[in-house]
């Protein structure tokens, strides 16, 4: 488990690195980054200030270099726009769309799991129909469409629930559904394909030929082994979902980082551009590692070999 | 006076098909006895798993399955709530697959899979449970036995795989095993112990064994009796050393001669495979189903069923109409061309 966990982490820190070097391009994605910031109309001299004060008069491995050291450190530039450190206003915004991340994948796995496993025993019957329903309707409605609706329904019409801001749980609870809903096809899909593939395995035969009780048979036996893949895609759809969330974020006014991003983008604040897109792709680095790890846990061929 | 262990008449499997109904097993009888080992022959789709799936109730849904009489040790096993069937399997009797590769679950260790059987049909706890274990593994030739609770099936060759099933078939006693082609996908070396291995544990604990083979070899050591299937009946049934010393049915007789005899057969001769294929089994067939392919057959052989007749020598049957008439005499003396 140690060796194959090493590895897993070596790929991770691998992956990792390139994205540090993608992020830190972004900076001259929209040509010279000094004359970006020296803004219009400056001189000559203003914009070899710029270039000075910078350091974007050296190499460009030697930038990078340096930019990372400090990265490592904590340290994610400045943000003219805002007049603050990058790094503590993303890690101030960072706690809100997890949480609202862990609550829409969880929606979503209480929601598909269950319904794949359900479609997965009765091929074809009422439940699978309506299960293929949910997943077909869930694909083909646009996100922010299903929020505003919700909102809608829920927050104006009933009044049920609170539409904007994060002052209590209640307002979480139609960005998790809105922003989840988004990942149950594809997780109920490959659940369902999943346990259809199990259940007509030899070794459910063989737990059946034992006498093991129907649930036993199900859950302890097939669902195990269905659920491995579905481990992989949930930390995948959880990538999605930080992506989904300035949708999400902007539209229920929640102040996370999937708003920030939003603003940023509105203020051409690159620096912060530039460290959301770096903070994003860590957490989504790691959180493949973690699936990768909880994968070899419940697949023994995975970790003994 | 024997134990019947296993009784079982006129079973019949219906399957539906898109192009209709496929009769894979029609009216088998068969009966096991307590410590005796039947053997089911005969080629591939000749409905022989079917008939041990039946058995345990394990045929996939869509199969229709009627019998006169399913009874284990003369408790009637047809028609039970599955529940109680639930009881009956892995506990009164097991069955030991053809896959060992893919009959055990990859995510359990043998530990578990083993001691799971015991305490599913047993008020033991988890020790005595692993203890019994141990000494099956140890029983079925497994060394270091108690290191092997801790793996996982996949550190595992074929070979003890298949002993793990077989272990795992015996957790709690059964009164009888059925094993389908256990050796079919392993190894010749290894095929040929285990089934020793099972003969001698089938004697060891008196157990009734139904062995589906495809290897006349093998039956030939260790069968008492034989039934032969074709196209989903059985068309010959007696003791082995009636089948071995005197096969009467034409396609018993084919199948004995598809069996290389060690010194006489030559190296490289062409083995007297049965000419033909097997006839599709969806929808009626009139006659003998083995007409298409019989050297004997004439124009009563196509004209209605032929049925299962007991044959002059006791507890043999066989489904011919021309097996036992002068030609069939003669031909038997020179043997099937
Ligand atoms: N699930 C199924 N659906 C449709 N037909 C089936 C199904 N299972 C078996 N059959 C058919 O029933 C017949 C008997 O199958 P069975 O598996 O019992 O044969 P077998 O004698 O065990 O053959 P083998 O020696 O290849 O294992 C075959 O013609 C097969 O095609
Ligand atoms: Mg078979």
């Amino acid at each position: 488990m140690i060796h194959f966990a090493l590895k897993r982490l070596g790929v991770a820190v691998l992956v990792a690195l390139t994205v540090s070097i993608l992020s830190f391009s972004m900076v001259y994605l929209s040509g010279d980054p000094a004359l970006a910031l020296a803004g219009e109309g400056a001189s000559e001299q203003d914009i070899e200030n710029v270039r000075r004060v910078y350091g974007f008069e050296r190499p460009i491995v030697v930038q990078y270099g340096d930019w990372l050291v400090r990265a490592l450190q904590g340290n994610l530039g400045h943000s003219n726009y805002l007049k603050a450190d990058v790094a503590s206003v993303v890690f101030e915004r960072l706690p809100t769309t997890m949480l609202l991340g862990a609550c829409a994948l969880a929606f979503a796995l209480i929601l598909s799991i269950p319904l794949g496993v359900v479609a997965a025993i009765r091929p074809n019957s009422m439940i699978d129909r309506f299960a293929l329903t949910v997943a077909m309707i869930g694909q083909a409605m646009p996100s922010f469409w299903f929020a505003l609706t919700l909102m809608l329904w829920f927050g104006l019409n009933w009044r049920l629930l609170p539409i904007s801001g994060t002052a209590s749980w209640q307002h979480f609870v139609m960005p998790s559904i809105a922003l989840g809903y988004y990942v149950t096809p594809a997780v109920m899909r490959l659940t369902r394909a999943g346990m259809l593939e199990v259940l007509s395995s030899d070794y459910i035969r063989t737990a059946r030929a034992k006498g093991l009780r129907p649930m036993t048979v199900l859950f302890k036996h097939a669902l195990r082994n269905a659920i491995i893949p579905v481990v992989s895609l949930s930390a995948v759809q959880f990538g999605f979902m930080l992506g989904g969330s300035i949708v999400i974020e902007t539209i229920f006014a929640i102040n996370g980082l999937g708003f920030l991003v939003w603003e940023s983008i509105l203020r051409a604040d690159v620096p912060m551009m530039q460290a959301i897109v770096l903070v994003l792709s860590i957490i989504y680095i790691l959180l493949t590692f973690l699936a990768d790890l909880l994968n070899g846990f419940l697949d023994p061929r995975i970790r003994v070999s | 006076m024997t134990e019947r262990i296993l009784e079982v008449e006129n079973l019949t499997i219906d399957i539906p098909v898109p192009s209709g109904i496929l009769h894979a097993v029609q009216d088998i009888s068969i009966h096991v006895d307590r410590g005796e080992t039947l053997c089911i022959v005969g080629e591939s789709g000749c409905g022989k798993s079917l008939t041990s799936l039946a058995i345990m109730d394990l045929l996939p849904k869509k199969a229709i399955r009627q019998a006169a009489r399913l009874e284990l040790a003369d408790e009637s096993i047809f028609g039970i709530s599955e529940r109680r069937m639930s009881d009956i399997r892995g506990n009164r009797m097991s069955m030991i697959f053809q896959e060992p590769m893919t009959s055990l679950n990859p995510a359990y260790t043998i530990g578990d899979q083993l001691t799971e059987a015991l305490r599913r049909h047993r008020k033991v706890s988890r020790g005595e449970a692993k203890d019994r274990a141990v000494f099956l593994l140890e029983k079925v030739g497994i060394t270091a036995a108690a290191s092997r609770l801790g793996q996982y099936p996949h550190q595992l060759s074929g070979g003890l795989r298949q002993r793990v099933m077989i272990a795992m078939a015996l957790m709690c006693g059964p009164d009888l095993i059925i094993a389908d082609e256990p050796t079919t996908a392993l190894d010749v070396t290894i095929q040929a112990q285990i089934l020793h291995l099972l003969a001698e544990l089938q004697r060891e604990f008196n157990m009734g064994l139904i062995l589906i083979t495809h290897d006349l070899g093998v039956v030939a050591r260790i069968a008492d009796r034989i039934a032969v299937m074709y196209a989903g009946q059985i068309v010959e049934t007696g003791s082995a050393a009636q089948i071995f010393t005197e096969p009467l049915h034409p396609y018993t007789r084919g199948l004995l001669d598809c069996i290389p005899i060690p010194g006489k057969t030559q190296r490289g001769a062409h083995l007297g495979a049965i000419p033909g294929i097997v006839p599709s089994l969806v929808g009626q067939m009139p006659g003998c189903h083995f007409a298409s392919r019989c050297p004997l057959v004439d124009d009563h052989c196509l004209a209605g069923a032929v049925p299962l007749f007991d044959h002059r020598d006791t507890n043999r049957s066989i489904r011919c109409l021309r097996a036992d008439n002068e030609d069939t005499q003669k031909i038997s003396q020179e043997g099937v061309a």
